[in-house]
């Protein structure tokens, strides 16, 4: 089974190469491709899941020689999430990328940030994480540029510098972590810093790393680039963006690099905890006054991952499934409300608040979709932010976090101010005359729509007829961070290493 | 003879002074330089890491035991993630400079604080 583990990094990658020759010939191919491609991986993603914990030895290098492929939990919950919403976004440009001229360099530059990111999870060894993690961001500042007009360059070249100052930052730690260790291999450093007492170069490393992922996930006050950077993307790449590339090259490279290589001491939590709040109570603020839709989501975006921080944060079991929970969720809720967003842009012609309204007659199913997307991430049952949310709060409360489960229950009154904004301008409301002509989106658009639509609803409701719905899934990713947390990552040492 | 740490507290300098050009300078060149002068402090610390005063290339010469030349050769790893880490750094300088050249042609200007569509 373990041989699939390169092939979900390698055909996105090798078929982005493959999907720029073959639309020299029809540039209908490059369609295709991108379509088999991303299907490939979801249907891989689900096969994977039915597997134990894994490891698969690049070229047969034993570590910490060679590079490792790690699968556990938290990579099969991650690989889900991003192949997934990889798959729904490509269905999504099918048609939305038809006003852009170069719909194949689009596909290319799509399937190797879907690489990079798979790479980013499923890699055992900090080094190859640092590469994947600069394919999948420089794929993504290309992208968000894509529109070369005055907004997206402006956008882009902001968060090219920003980026590129995480990934070095990134690269400090790494080199900080190899100057004490002598190994990039996560396993092997992790075994050799954790017997080692804690020092002032260890929590160096520690700082360029929280700093780098924390640029990466767009934490306050790391968050410049995104507000600008989310929405000047292409529809799909938004929702890509701030579904899943915030999640897997942020959340997830900081959880995996604090809990299972630094040891995850007090002080990284507490970082954590202070990061995570401050951006949920600010996002929040910041987003209320926004007029611009994308821009409005973006700075929910920012609020959203800061609940999930908090409850990663907290180190409790009940904690950590509360935030991959609401990571999960934020990745169905969040891309079908940026898709929806660019089903409103790709209709009426503009994003603007001020200048939309009355949609619900006329577009059914793109102003259904954004009523799912909102009543979710605003936490109204039955959907499914209703349940990650109050999972969080009653993981603040068992761990005796009163102030932090107060802000948490606050921000989510906020959240629900603006996303009611969001729905009385775009949806209800009089219809402004120039907008009388504008036309329901077309089929592809339309099925990631209510494909996401029904997971959003699906996964609330499943949740509500058997609480445990989710364990299979979320049960094994928090039992990592637990693992990392309370032995020292003793059981993801003994998968990389053997024995 | 300059000892090692005064080369670590200069990398570090060098460190400081690129993200001093980010932070600080407006022009779009100046902050592409000062993405380059950061990755390559970067890239120096990592070289330092493995360096050794007076060391040899990390090649065995015949004659040589195995012991002898871990006492005496540079680490060769950092220079290998170095290797790796300057392509990379070289895309994305690239990158930058293509995007300069489209945001001159948009906005007819290199002072990064008139190129502001984007704000609130």
């Amino acid at each position: 089974m373990n041989h699939i583990l390169p092939l979900i990094v390698a055909i996105p990658l090798g078929m982005a190469v493959v999907t720029l020759l073959l639309s020299k010939a029809a540039k209908r191919i490059a369609d295709f491709t991108a379509f088999l491609t991303t299907a490939v991986c979801l249907v891989l993603s689900f096969v994977l899941l039915g597997t134990t914990k894994t490891a698969y030895w690049m070229g047969g290098w034993y570590p910490p020689f060679g590079i490792t492929l790690v699968f556990d939990g938290l990579t099969a919950m991650l690989l889900l999430i991003i192949n997934s919403v990889g798959f729904l976004a490509t269905v999504y440009s099918l048609s939305y990328m038809e006003k852009y001229t170069a719909k194949p360099k689009y596909y290319a530059l799509f399937l190797l940030m879907v690489a990079g990111m798979n790479g980013v999870v499923l890699t055992g060894d900090l080094f190859n994480m640092f590469v994947f993690l600069e394919i999948a961001s420089i794929a993504s500042y290309a992208l968000v540029g894509f529109g070369v007009e005055h907004e997206e360059l402006e956008a882009s070249f902001k968060y090219l510098i920003l980026g590129t100052v995480a990934s070095t930052m990134m690269l400090l730690g790494v080199g900080l972590t190899y100057a004490m260790t002598g190994t990039v291999n996560m396993a092997d450093a992790s075994r050799m810093l954790m017997s080692m007492p804690a020092t002032r170069t260890m929590a160096f490393a520690a700082g360029a790393f929280i700093m780098g992922f924390s640029l990466k996930s767009g934490l306050v006050p790391f968050h410049a680039w995104l507000p600008d950077a989310h929405p000047s993307a292409p529809a799909p790449i938004s929702a890509m963006l701030s579904g899943v590339l915030i999640k897997a090259l942020g959340v997830y490279a900081m959880a995996r690099v604090i809990f299972d290589v630094l040891g995850a001491q007090p002080i990284y939590l507490n970082i954590m905890i202070t990061l995570g709040a401050i951006s949920m109570v600010v996002g929040g603020f910041l987003a209320i006054g926004q007029w611009d839709f994308k821009r409005m989501l973006a700075y929910s975006s920012i609020s959203q991952i800061g609940y999930v921080v908090i409850a990663l944060g907290l180190g409790t079991h009940l904690g950590f499934i509360a935030g991959l929970f609401h990571m999960f969720n934020h990745s169905s809720f969040k891309s079908l409300l940026f898709l929806s967003s660019g089903s409103i842009e790709h209709s009426t012609g503009t994003k603007n608040l001020r200048r939309l309204g009355g949609l619900g007659t006329k577009l059914p199913v793109t102003s259904s979709s954004t009523a799912v997307g909102a009543l979710s991430i605003s936490g109204i049952p039955p959907f499914n932010g209703f349940f990650s949310k109050m999972l969080i709060i009653l993981a603040c409360v068992q761990a005796q976090r009163w102030v932090l489960a107060a802000l948490a229950a606050g921000v989510s009154v906020i959240t629900l101010v603006y996303f009611l904004k969001a729905m009385r301008y775009s949806i209800f409301g009089e219809l402004p005359k120039a907008q009388e002509k504008i036309k329901e989106v077309p089929f592809p658009m339309a099925f990631s729509l209510i494909t996401l639509s029904v997971i959003c609803l699906g996964i609330g409701i499943a949740f509500l007829v058997s609480p445990t719905f989710g364990d299979a899934i979320l049960k094994p990713a928090a039992d990592v961070l637990m693992d990392g947390l309370k032995n020292n990552a003793s059981s993801y040492i003994s998968t990389v290493l053997g024995g | 003879m300059i000892g090692h740490s005064s080369l670590y507290i200069m990398d570090i300098a060098l460190l400081g002074m690129g993200l001093y050009a980010i932070i600080a300078k407006r022009h779009v060149i100046k902050k592409i330089i000062g993405v380059a002068i950061v990755e390559y402090a970067i890239n120096l610390f990592l070289i330092l890491i493995g360096y050794r005063m007076d060391g040899i290339a990390p090649i065995q010469a015949e004659g040589m035991t195995s012991a002898e030349f871990a006492k005496m050769a540079v680490d060769p790893l950092p220079q290998a993630l170095v290797l790796t880490s300057i392509v990379i750094g070289l895309g994305t300088l690239a990158l930058m400079a293509s995007q300069a050249i489209k945001l001159y042609e948009k906005y007819k200007t290199f002072d990064m604080s008139e190129i502001n569509r984007l704000r609130g």
